[in-house]
């Protein structure tokens, strides 16, 4: 093609974009003398060029459009709706004229006389007003080889409240042309490759050079040679690929050009009035990644005018502004951007969701049931599913949010989403800075190396672990629980077909890489005898072992690797299109020394292993709908559910949610000691209380009570595994602990945890459906008091000025479980089961110490309770904590721009604790610095 | 094994690229590949395992700075294993931008097609066969299958 051609066509249709933006704008604010002339010149550049280059047909359009805005520009006209629309028209034929240039190098046939004519009309040009209609009738007859602009025919209808608003992003500023260059994109894109291959080779050179030192080769003189140059190598290499990487970077703003424009035209086509509000537009990231979210949140945005904002008079009924908002925004976060989407509309249709989702088959009514509103909320994201009633031209089309997920989820980003009925919804979108190169951890495991991204690793221990005894695979007999009493802090407690890494005080799952794989784990060289092995899960001997701990979505666990080495960067490359499939892997890549090694997906692994199910699989699989539902789904938004330890006592299954478990001990019977038979004995802090003779054993240092959860001990077991709990965080005692004796630790397994109450017996919170079967769910602070009932008497006699504390959780199960501990831990504790029920008590006028709250709550959302609070009233200043089940760094990041003190994991409760204690703490000092 | 009798297989002047074809060998049945698919021949080389892959994927291997991924055609055909001892070569073909080493067990040479000696295959033919070959070519005591690399890419592993 001609270069002046080429470069007319590049400019103008980065002129056309902006025009779009700025003649919105101009509706906006019609009389804007900057946003006019600017409006102009562009027409007029275009004209001009058009002239030059001999497109009459182009020139034609252009300057028709050119004499409006001018009489625009000197006053003469105002910039009505109708007028803004007759122009976007010709903007668009003049689009619609470059881009067949583009492909043909030639204007295509056609005529433009009526468009023009109804531009004219609209400006009350020669023509009179009484063509209007019948230019446009004309338009719409009128065999185009283009067809008009869906806005056509309603445009002269419109009246001028129907009126989209945009705050436009300022545009991208023309650069100054001494200053910049273009280059086309192929170029970059080729550059990139080429740098990529160089970081491959410059790592297999260092790999050479690192791999001939110690050998001490019979000349070492040429390595020594080799040293300096190649570590200058390394350097400018990487520079350069960080300058080619800066090449790459655009603003985000280019992906959202086209959107006020969209908003605009979608207003009056629905008769809607939007304001679309932009932020941080200049927010530069990769290329690649820009062009992948750029359609996803065009739908989005179109979503949210089209379903999520209601129509003007219902805006009004409901007391909320005619005009609704759409705020867009961008930041960066770390190595991500975070794109946010939210709009003050209806907020999702939460019943026609259950329904929907009940007629896909998606999941079952009992399922249903029992799903919090934000579990609802998420089978929009499942594949085909769509709400609309009517499919209206807009949206609707059968692409939906699942596209838009998978979109997202293909550039390694997450997509969340919050709701409540009328008033709006969020979409928090995170992505990854660049998919070019990332760091990875090269670990072994079965003989195969694997790659671990850094993102998701949180530390590497090693961790000492016990030999199992031998695993009774019937499982009836009496099991066996080991643990070593290391010297680190990292132990590897092994049961029946489930390990466990207990760091630091916290249990983590563990799954053992090479079982996962499916690959023979290496034969266990510490078993002399070679007696098979092959039925235990995680092979532990008594070696130390490498494990990864890694995160994924809001859970860590532990992988069990056979080695670790160094950390690589590398280039990914998607795998071959067969291999997609698994999802275990996210790609793979060339080493430095040549070889190809698969990258692990952590979030994969995790599921896979069990430790969270993908959302929405059945228990007990019905159905291939469900399946598919289960594979579309979203594993890095399972929320609810938490690792259960299932175990027996007297016969009977029980179950208590891992996170409240401190250790899990295996001791020999004769460590059992037996504590008189005195009646409870107020004074002595040991007393087990309940019964003639209590139970105790020497741990770490102190007397453990001990109680049988069964209610009897069986003498003849030669060792018996312990569930411990501890109550850590008073700050006025040392740690109290009970160990509550069990026949047997069953299984970890993870799932939502639903407890029905009431009718339970002593020590059971209530019932839950864990595993398909209905199983009690121990009550910990029951066990803990019947374990140190004279303590509890004790601190409640002392502590005159019991704490006040309000939790705010819709939760029952929740509730269940936090009053307890919080009680126990020495708070005065009222629970509300909404934020509108919270907010009523503080206009009652009750107050509290110290506020804990949920996040995700229908109605009201804990993020919507910390700003009402923190708006105003009594309760502004006081120290509000929230509790979640999602921890990535922007959903903590958001919560405390909603004004929460401190963000807590769900379950965390010696985080809970602890940061209760700051918060009072904090909150005292202040009391004191006001009566100072 | 007998190398492919090259005697019906007259070079004409200009025949059409599919009609260049590479021959080779896979568990005695003789076949041949359309020369504008292949990138390259390799001989064995070290592979990448890939855990949880379909069982005809023999792993991943580094070609020049592409990962290429190799497949067992006599695993993919559902055909019985290789004897231990006989030396495995891969033919690396292009498929949609994705490169694949299909092992084989010879590799025979490239030689143009006359139009005439190409018939369609037989409805007869075995179904493992018949699925991924377009045409067959009459040779003294066998038919040579020309394949495909769509079909033999999109067939399910047997």
């Amino acid at each position: 093609m001609d270069d002046l051609l080429a470069e007319f066509i590049t400019e103008t249709n980065e002129g056309l974009s902006q025009l779009d933006v700025a003649l919105v704008q101009l509706e906006r604010m019609p009389g804007h003398a900057p946003t006019l002339s600017l409006v102009f010149r562009m027409v007029h550049t275009i004209k001009g060029t058009c002239g030059f280059l001999g497109l009459p047909r182009l020139e034609r359009v252009a300057h028709a459009a050119e004499d409006v805005l001018v009489r625009l520009r000197d006053g003469e006209l105002t910039a009505t709706a109708d007028i803004i629309t007759s122009v976007l028209m010709m903007v668009d034929r003049i689009r619609e004229i470059v881009a067949h240039i583009a492909a043909t190098q030639t204007e295509p046939a056609g005529d433009d006389a009526p468009l023009i004519a109804h531009l004219y009309a609209v400006a009350g040009q020669p023509d009179s007003a009484a063509d209007a209609a019948a230019t446009i009738a004309a338009l719409d007859a009128a065999p185009a080889p283009i067809t008009p602009a869906p806005i056509a025919a309603p445009a002269a209808a419109v009246s001028l409240a129907v009126a989209a608003v945009a705050t436009a992003a300022p545009g991208v500023e023309p650069a100054d042309s001494n200053r910049s260059l273009r280059v086309a994109v192929d170029v970059l894109e080729n550059l990139m490759t080429l740098v990529s291959e160089l970081v491959l080779t410059r790592n297999q050179l260092l790999q050479l050079a690192r791999r001939q030192k110690p050998g001490g080769q019979a000349d070492p003189e040429p390595t020594e040679m080799y040293t300096v140059p190649l570590q200058r190598l390394s350097q400018i290499t990487s520079d350069l690929q960080e300058g080619v990487m800066k090449t790459r970077l655009q603003p985000v703003g280019i992906a959202w050009n086209k959107l006020p424009r969209l908003v605009r035209d979608l207003a009056q086509e629905l008769g809607k009035r939007i304001d679309l509000q932009m932020t941080g537009a200049e927010t530069e990231l990769d290329r690649q990644v820009l062009e992948m979210i750029r359609d996803p949140l065009t739908h989005m945005v179109r979503n949210s005018a089209d379903h999520g904002l209601e129509m003007p008079d219902v805006r009004r009924a409901a007391g909320k502004p005619e005009v609704g908002r759409i705020s867009l925004s961008a930041a960066h976060a770390g190595g991500h951007v975070v794109i946010e989407l939210s709009d003050d509309g209806r907020g999702l249709d939460t019943p026609r969701i259950r329904e929907k989702a009940l007629a896909r088959g998606l999941a079952t009514a009992a399922e249903l049931e029992t799903m919090t509103d934000a579990q609802v909320h998420r089978f929009i994201f499942a594949a085909g599913f769509s709400t609309t009633e009517a499919v209206t031209s807009v949206s609707g089309r059968g692409v939906g949010m699942d596209v838009v997920r998978s979109n997202i989820e293909r550039i390694g980003g997450s997509v969340a989403m919050t709701s409540a009925p009328d008033r709006g919804s969020r979409f928090t979108i995170t992505i990854p800075l660049t998919l070019a190169i990332v760091s990875v951890l090269v670990v072994e495991a079965g003989g195969e190396r694997f790659a671990v991204p850094q993102m998701s690793v949180v530390e590497l221990v090693r961790a000492r672990g016990a030999t199992p005894v031998k695993v009774d695979a019937s499982s009836g007999g009496p099991s066996s629980v080991k643990t070593s009493e290391g010297d680190g802090d990292a132990i590897i407690v092994w049961m029946d077909g489930v390990a466990l890494l207990r760091l630091r005080d916290r249990l983590l799952p563990l799954v053992s890489l090479s079982h996962v794989l499916g690959l023979a784990p290496r034969e266990a060289r510490h078993d002399a005898d070679g007696s098979a092995r092959a039925d235990t899960r995680v092979s532990v001997g008594d070696a130390t072992h490498h494990v990864v701990v890694a995160q994924a979505g809001a859970g860590r666990f532990g992988i069990l690797v056979d080695r670790v080495f160094d950390a690589e960067e590398i280039v990914v490359k998607p795998t071959a299109p067969m291999l997609r499939h698994i999802p275990l892997f996210s790609g793979n890549t060339i080493l430095g020394d040549g070889t190809v090694i698969m990258i692990l997906d952590p979030n994969g692994l995790s599921v896979a292993a069990g430790l969270r199910e993908s959302e929405g699989q059945p228990a007990h699989g019905n159905g291939e709908p469900r399946a598919s539902a289960a594979s579309s789904a979203n594993a890095s938004h399972s929320d609810d559910r938490v690792p259960i330890l299932l175990l027996r006592a007297g016969g009977v299954v029980r179950a208590v949610p891992l996170g409240l478990v401190s250790r899990l001990e295996q001791i020999a019977g004769s460590r059992i000691e037996r504590i008189g038979s005195l009646t409870a004995d107020q004074e002595s802090p040991e007393g087990a209380g309940g019964g003639a003779a209590r139970l105790a054993t020497q741990y770490r240092g102190q007397l453990m009570p001990l109680l049988a959860l069964s209610g009897r001990l069986d003498h003849a077991q030669e060792s018996h595994a312990i569930v411990v709990f501890r109550q850590t965080d008073r700050p006025d005692a040392a740690a109290l602990s009970v160990g509550l004796i069990v026949d047997e630790i069953v299984d970890v397994v993870t799932e939502r945890l639903h407890i029905a109450l009431g009718h339970a017996e002593a020590g059971l919170l209530g019932t839950a459906i864990v595993a398909g079967a209905a199983v009690g769910v121990i009550d910990t602070h029951h066990w803990l008091t019947r374990a140190h009932p004279g303590w509890f008497q004790q601190t409640e006699r002392e502590s005159g000025t019991q704490r006040r504390l309000l939790v705010v959780e819709d939760s029952s199960f929740f509730r269940q479980m936090l009053v307890p501990v919080l009680s126990t831990a020495g708070f005065t504790v009222t629970a509300a089961s909404s934020a509108l029920q919270a907010l009523e008590l503080r206009d009652t006028g009750s107050m509290f110490d110290v506020i804990v709250s949920d996040i995700e709550m229908p109605d009201m959302d804990g993020l919507a309770f910390a700003r009402r609070l923190r708006a105003s009233g009594p309760w502004q200043a006081l120290p509000v904590i929230a509790l979640s089940a999602r921890t990535g760094p922007q959903d903590i990041d958001i919560a405390k721009k909603a004004g929460f003190s401190d963000y807590i994991r769900k379950f965390e409760k010696d985080a809970l604790l602890a940061s209760l204690q700051r918060a009072l703490a904090g909150k005292d000092a202040a009391t004191l610095a006001v009566a100072a | 094994m007998n190398a492919i009798p090259a005697a019906p297989l007259t070079a004409t002047k200009s025949a059409a690229p599919d009609q260049v074809i590479l021959t080779l060998r896979v568990a005695g049945q003789a076949c041949g590949l359309p020369v504008s698919a292949v990138r390259d021949v390799l001989a064995a080389q070290s592979v990448t395992r890939i855990p949880l892959a379909p069982p005809d994927v023999a792993g991943s291997l580094n070609l020049r700075g592409r990962i290429v991924t190799a497949l067992d055609l006599r695993r993919r055909l559902g055909l019985p294993p290789r004897q231990v001892a006989s030396e495995s070569l891969s033919v690396v073909v292009d498929h949609n931008g994705d490169l694949y080493a299909l092992i084989v067990d010879e590799v025979g040479e490239i030689v143009t097609l006359d139009d005439a000696a190409i018939e369609t295959t037989p409805p007869s033919m075995a179904a493992g066969w018949g699925r991924i070959s377009t045409a067959v070519l009459r040779l003294p005591g066998e038919l040579l299958l020309i394949l495909s690399v769509d079909r033999l890419l999109a067939v399910e592993a047997v």
